[in-house]
């Protein structure tokens, strides 16, 4: 096998200096009744090149170079080509958490930058280093905010990422924490009467996405204040990080909860990803998750520890803020490379690339079907509702080799024939006529038809 | 060779300030291409929602990034240098043709929400790993979907909560023996359990009269590591598993050890019910500075109608396809289907070795553990001498009385070209040196180890300020946590 180093001899050696007879001896605790006796029914071993070739078969049955108008979660942006040279440096990529300080300098600072970015973008005077992605992110903030207030409930927009809604059920549920769901109105923002009276003196947070699940973003100030009139906090979800280029963050949140994929990190058929929570400084050590933190050596030197690990499990046991240990901190860096890369001007003129795109996207699509939620602004994803069903109209505009924008009727099923759009700076304005195109065909197809049976019924 | 050492020498490393520190008004590491659309005045679209400034992000161009995180890099200790004797955490090699093949356009491109007629290659992935890993644990069906050992330990309790309500009431407890590690207890909390402590025997097991004792109808599972976090196997596995059965517990495996095991013995077989496994452990996808892993649960048969939605199915027509009508699922504990891109790394591990490469690497991680046990024992204190797995624990007892704990050993340890092994860790052993050096060191390496913690033994005796002094070959020395702690300094701000 090659990944090992040891000859035949070597092992003989081994044994011999160990006073064993054979391998077994030193497998005689497990009870011989139990003891695996037969090879283990899985694939040959393989040769590297056989396994380059079964990948290779895989990637090419899982839509090899299919232009996508995908996002709700997920975006595809460019990644530059940097971000994978240095992640794959091995003494990133095969180095563990960064408990021994004095031989990790190089993770624990690149985290202290990574908690400093997110800080800057968000608007938050802290952030961890990282939680599994945006969804528990999301899940985990709201706990922390039933711990910060001593209440129990949880108010969350409908326009929260669907699959993020159903995550925070999952870890509300057994801990007796009630849920209630907010809906928005017309702009696709949240319906602010309703959300009125969805706070009572139990609610511990209100727990919104912004821009939200269908595109728009939300008015935060209005929200901010209505939860905080009430001793609620606010918890705001961001799931597509490179709004806050050219987007206000949320600056009137207690907590933000993050999914920072679109800072460099693949697609990967849905992980992994980069969750972050950031906050204010006084709910820090409610906050789940790593941090790093500036102190000196024994010579005044600076360097870098993780620091507050009572919050944790490994210190904390059954009373830590979370259970998590293992985080996405090789993911965390891709992201920070990101971030370091396209700096300060950068991820603005990306986020206004976005913007554009997506302006001319919906302008497009707006001529041939309708446009949801033009009363508020977006971001780069938008919901087309269409006289014929969408999945039918994607199945054609695949065989362009292009994924049309998500169906949304198992999310929310009263918008009838609508599909969430998103454009990134990677869609390309002849992607974007096509696809409007073949919207506009299913458009006069339908009125066709609908005409044909109206001559039908006049003639009658 | 004595107080010097064969493995590591010093070299000149750079010194690396803050990226902010770098930063300039007018340096891009970026370019965009021209608009093929009409510009936008981001102002008139977003209102009071636009931005207009994003603060201290930094300004640098392309060769001050590759430096500064090149420089960073080589600040770090890795695998790729040498040992990582980490107990409990094993730290193997992390094989590079598992970065290639995740990085295939197909796969890492692929959208969470592509319609599944263009996803059956990623599908085709998750069901052959399932396959595979079913097969090495014995179970008979699994989640892919947990994040991490953690997450799926939260997953795998929330369905033991979930079975257990089916049958009328969720029960009250868990059963944690006292060498578990954290995250066990800090789960079941977030289940909502009461979490009971349970106590090894002298030799480290778990002590079967005290679980007959504490096991009845208020407990709803006892979480065991197996082999424990001494690295010694449950001999009484059975015994445990029909004490727990007898009064309608489940047994939880938490499989953070199962490199110990694969291909010689499979838990489904000696009674577990629902385990975890790590895929960043056992599978050799790369720890990354601490993530990402994944934590895939297998579950008995009676465990299977709980399992978190979406579940993989075969359609009629051969197919893959997300089943998502699953009315006694616990519910989603991740957006999408989990971190995919270490299902592929896992999988393309388990091809590359095969059932008898998988065997050769269990027998050689036991073995190389027993022989660094063998090296170092009555050297340093062994607090149980029950037989080895895949680590061995030994403690600071014969150091201490010179004043030397566990920590200054291991920061000693670093001088000598090595990164330490796992410190205070179990809480049963005062002192622990828990030391695990899996299947990928050489016995050249593993030699030099012995020897160099058989140095600092007499680097103790002779001569212990030198080893509380430690790590003197670094670039810092050892660093002030706790004032780190008290006024807590997160983030970079400009004039700091």
């Amino acid at each position: 096998m090659r990944y090992l180093p040891k000859s035949p001899a070597d092992r003989k050696a081994m044994l011999q200096a160990i006073g064993a007879r054979s391998i077994g001896d030193l497998f005689a605790p497990i009870p011989a009744e139990y003891r695996l006796e037969r090879d283990l029914k899985v694939p040959r071993q393989m040769a590297e090149s056989e396994i380059v070739d079964w990948f290779r078969e895989r990637a090419r049955e899982n839509g090899d170079s299919y232009t996508t108008f995908l996002g709700a979660g997920a975006y595809s942006h460019y990644r530059p080509v940097i971000i994978d040279s240095l992640i794959s440096r091995g003494e990133f990529l095969t180095a563990y958490t960064p408990y021994q300080a004095e031989i990790s300098q190089g993770t624990l600072q690149a985290i202290f930058e990574f908690q400093t970015m997110i800080c800057e973008l968000t608007g938050m005077e802290v952030a961890n280093a990282s939680m599994y992605d945006g969804s528990t992110a999301a899940a985990e903030a709201a706990m922390m905010a039933v711990r910060i207030t001593g209440r129990r409930s949880v108010v969350m927009a409908r326009s929260l990422h669907p699959e993020y809604r159903e995550v925070l059920a999952t870890y509300a549920h057994h801990q007796n924490l009630p849920l209630s769901t907010c809906p928005f109105d017309n702009t696709g923002r949240l319906n602010l009467q309703e959300l009125e009276k969805s706070i009572t003196s139990d609610t511990a947070c209100v727990l919104i996405q912004s821009p939200n699940f269908l595109g728009t973003i939300e008015d935060i100030s209005s929200v901010a204040e209505m939860a905080h009139k009430k001793g609620a906090l606010l918890v705001v979800s961001i799931a597509e990080a490179v709004s806050l280029g050219i987007v206000e963050p949320p600056r009137q949140a207690d907590v933000i909860a993050m999914e920072a994929q679109s800072f460099g990190v693949p697609l990967g058929f849905g992980g992994p990803y980069c969750g972050v929570i950031a906050t204010r400084e006084q709910f820090v050590r409610q906050m789940p998750g790593r941090l790093a933190g500036q102190t000196t050596d024994r010579n005044g030197k600076r360097g870098f520890v993780l620091t507050l690990a009572t919050r944790e499990q490994h210190i904390r046991r059954e009373k830590a803020t979370s259970n998590i240990c293992t985080n996405q901190a090789l993911v965390a860096l891709m992201v920070n490379i990101f971030m370091t890369i396209y700096g300060k001007v950068g991820l603005q003129e990306l986020a206004q690339h976005n913007l554009a795109k997506t302006a001319y996207a919906a302008g497009q699509f707006n001529k041939q079907a309708k446009l949801l939620f033009s009363g508020a602004p977006r971001f780069n994803e938008f919901v087309v509702q269409t006289s014929e069903d969408p999945y039918a109209i994607n199945s054609r505009i695949l065989g362009h080799k292009i994924v049309g924008g998500l169906p949304l009727r198992k999310f929310y099923p009263e918008l009838g024939h609508a599909a969430l759009w998103c454009c990134t700076e990677l869609t390309t304005r002849s992607a974007i006529d096509t696809a409007v195109g073949m919207v506009a065909e299913s458009e006069r197809s339908v009125k066709a038809a609908k005409e044909e049976v109206d001559v039908q019924e006049v003639s009658r | 060779m004595k107080h010097m050492t064969r493995k590591a020498t010093r070299h000149v490393n750079q010194n690396e300030g803050l990226i902010f520190e770098k930063s300039s008004a007018g340096k891009a590491a970026w370019k965009l291409p021209p608009l093929d659309v009409p510009e936008v005045d981001a102002s008139a679209l977003l209102g009071s929602s636009a931005r207009k400034d994003l603060g201290h992000m930094p300004e640098v161009s392309e060769i001050e990034i590759i430096r500064h995180f090149t420089r960073l890099s080589t600040w770090n200790y890795a695998i790729d240098l040498g040992m990582y004797p980490l107990g409990s955490c094993t730290m193997k090699y992390n094989p590079r043709v598992n970065e290639l093949v995740v990085r295939l356009e197909g796969l890492a491109n692929g959208h969470p929400y592509q319609p599944e007629k263009i996803s059956q290659g990623a599908l085709r992935i998750i069901r052959t790993l399932s396959d595979c890993l079913l097969e090495i644990t014995g179970m008979d069906a699994i989640t892919l979907q947990p994040a991490a050992g953690a997450h799926g330990e939260l997953t795998g309790l929330l369905m033991v909560r979930a079975y257990h309500q089916s049958k009328g009431a969720p029960r009250k407890k868990i059963l944690i023996p006292d060498s578990a590690h954290g995250t066990n207890p800090a789960t079941a909390a977030m289940v909502g359990y009461a979490v009971e402590n349970l106590k090894s025997n002298a030799q480290g097991m778990v002590d079967v009269a005290a679980l007959t004792a504490q096991m009845n109808e208020d407990v709803a599972a006892l979480m065991l590591t197996n082999p424990n976090t001494l690295g010694v196997f449950e001999q009484e596995i059975h015994k445990i598993a029909e004490i727990m059965h007898a009064k309608g517990g489940l047994l939880y495996m938490d499989g953070a050890n199962m490199n110990a095991l694969v291909g010689k013995v499979r838990p489904g077989d000696f009674g577990v019910d629902v385990m975890h496994l790590n895929l960043h452990k056992t599978f050799s996808t790369p720890h990354g500075g601490g993530g990402p892993g994944s934590g895939p649960v297998a579950v008995r048969q009676t465990l299977e109608p709980f399992l978190p939605k979406p579940v993989l199915v075969t359609k009629p027509d051969g197919t893959l396809a997300f089943d998502y009508d699953r009315p006694q699922s616990v519910g989603r504990v991740r957006a999408f289907y989990g971190n995919f891109g270490m299902f592929v790394r896992a999988l393309a591990y388990i091809l590359a070795n095969g059932p008898d490469g998988l065997r050769q690497t269990t027998e050689d991680a036991v073995l190389n553990a027993n022989y660094i046990r063998k090296g170092l024992e009555g050297i340093y204190d062994l607090p149980y001498s029950t037989p080895s797995m895949h680590e061995v624990v030994f403690s600071d007892k014969l150091q201490a009385k010179k004043g030397v704990k566990t920590m200054d050993l291991a920061k000693r340890l670093i001088d000598y070209g090595f990164h330490p092994y796992t410190t205070a860790f179990p809480l049963i052993v005062p002192g622990a040196l828990m030391i695990e050096p899996t299947e990928s060191e050489s016995k050249e390496e593993m030699d030099l180890f012995i020897e160099a913690m058989k140095s600092i033994a007499e680097e103790v005796e002779e001569d212990p300020q030198t080893v509380l002094d430690a790590p003197r070959s670094t670039r810092v020395s050892r660093l002030d946590e706790s004032a780190a702690a008290r006024k807590p300094v997160l983030r970079w701000k400009p004039g700091t």
